[in-house]
């Protein structure tokens, strides 16, 4: 199993397909509905998004507090589709990396092939299980939105699937 | 006539709160693990392996199962013999639900209101509360805490009387067809049939409080949760919905009688993450 190490260079990207398993390492950023919501909200009223977007990962992710001792919560991945309308923006913006689960929007995989993007897939309901391949955890953004804030995290070894590929492949379209 | 103080009940309710949140119950874990026998494709044998593993870990260190620890529904059978004293039972309810969630590092995801303000009320309370009195001199409490990554791919349909059987089949399938990967299979799938178009609703989510192992004692709606699991399971959706044999756990049907002009069906899809606790005081 290849590890990936994040920010990653388009030719990485390109080199990825649908379905294959993977494990990631570096930098990515939580955001989920609220804040995805606030970023583009913020940019339409010319203000500066919150973290450097270009080549930039987010992880949909809104984790359970963390307990003394831990450097995060469970956190699992959310539903991507909630995402998708503000998704091709960001894209344009230059996110290349997206963590989630479930399926994307033609609208979505159609700016994944146009970026040469990639949308990777984690196992849900595996929050407790994923947590341990979050090492650090630093509040960036929107603290008032708690679980829904931006946080920057530094993973290892983080367990997921290609879930969409440069290609635009799906791995939920994927023959056995 | 018997006294209970609502701090016995405010006191059940934060402990089940925690307890649901971090531990996988029994008859879950099982049907989990024979998914890992069952399965072919490496993809799907990975996904199945990890809830295992999942499991052992949120119970081992005592975090949640999911980050997504749910919003709370509560249903309080009070005998009529008690008389409940110490102040508002919804109150007490609300303070377990409260404390439950902030002391245990539990995720607060209740916002304020659904449209004009999306303020998180930081401690995810309101929970919804039923409340109904029944014979004798007990408190028995059931609750829940659903997460919405399945709560979200959940339906309800008026069907005509016509459409009959193969009305309500198709619409149960057809839901778990849809939910797909987003609803973390494999689900655990609750079904109101009957009723008034809200207590199918009500119906399906109580459902999802039956023990796996525990057979409807109906014998036609036995039957039909058996077919019904048996076609989800050839969708080849599979764990994580990679593809693969086991797309649900458990069908779980309730009924009720309804109106000549109606049969209301509610399918309240849940992930594996299936979380309810019963308490008797």
């Amino acid at each position: 199993m290849r590890t990936i190490l994040l920010p990653m260079s388009e030719e990485t990207r390109k080199s990825l397909k649908a379905g294959e398993a993977v494990k990631l390492s570096g930098t990515v950023y939580t955001a989920r509905d609220a804040a995805h919501a606030r970023m583009l909200s913020d940019c339409e009223k010319g203000r500066s998004l919150p973290f450097p977007i270009e080549n930039a990962a987010i992880y949909y992710v809104g984790p359970t507090p963390a307990k003394p001792g831990q450097a995060i919560g469970s956190a699992g991945p959310t539903t991507s589709s909630r995402m998708d309308r503000y998704t091709p923006e960001l894209l344009d913006m230059g996110l290349r990396v997206m963590i989630g689960k479930g399926r994307r929007s033609e609208a979505v995989k159609e700016s994944i092939v146009k970026n040469s993007a990639v949308y990777f897939v984690a196992c849900g309901g595996a929050g407790a299980l994923l947590s341990h391949s979050i090492i650090e955890a630093e509040p960036v953004a929107y603290p008032d939105l708690l679980a829904e804030a931006v946080v920057k995290l530094t993973v290892k070894d983080f367990p997921c699937f290609v879930g969409i590929d440069t290609d635009g492949n799906d791995i939920y379209e994927m023959e056995d | 006539m018997r006294e209970m103080n609502v701090s016995r009940i405010e006191a059940a309710v934060k402990q089940a709160c925690r307890e649901m949140a971090v531990y996988c119950s029994e008859d879950i874990l099982k049907r989990l693990k024979q998914a890992r026998d069952v399965e072919k494709d490496e993809r799907s044998i990975t996904a199945v392996e990890m809830l295992v593993e999942n499991a052992r870990i949120a119970e081992a260190e005592q975090i949640p199962l999911c980050q997504d620890t749910g919003m709370v529904t509560a249903y309080v059978h009070i005998g009529q013999e008690v008389h409940l004293i110490g102040g508002s039972l919804r109150e007490a309810v609300m303070r377990g639900v409260s404390e439950g969630y902030t002391e245990n590092y539990l995720r607060a995801s209740v916002v304020r209101d659904p449209v004009f303000d999306r303020t998180n009320t930081r401690d995810n309370t309101p929970a919804v509360l039923y409340c109904d009195i029944t014979e004798g001199e007990e408190v028995r409490i059931e609750l829940t805490a659903k997460g919405f990554g399945s709560e979200n791919m959940s339906r309800i349909a008026m069907l005509k009387p016509a459409e009959g059987l193969e009305g309500v089949r198709q619409f149960i399938l057809d839901t778990i067809h849809r939910a797909g990967p987003n609803a973390c299979p494999p689900m655990i799938v609750g079904v109101g049939i009957g009723g008034t178009f809200d207590q199918s609703a009500v119906m399906a989510k109580h459902a999802l409080l039956r023990n796996l192992d525990e057979e409807n004692p109906d014998e036609n709606y036995r039957a039909l949760e058996t077919e019904l699991e048996e076609k989800a399971n050839e969708m080849g959706i599979g764990p994580m919905g990679l593809g693969g044999r086991t797309t649900v756990l458990r069908i779980l049907i309730e009924h009720a009688p309804t109106h000549i002009a109606g049969l209301p069906c509610a399918v309240n899809i849940c992930c594996h993450a299936c979380r309810h606790r019963e308490v008797i005081l």
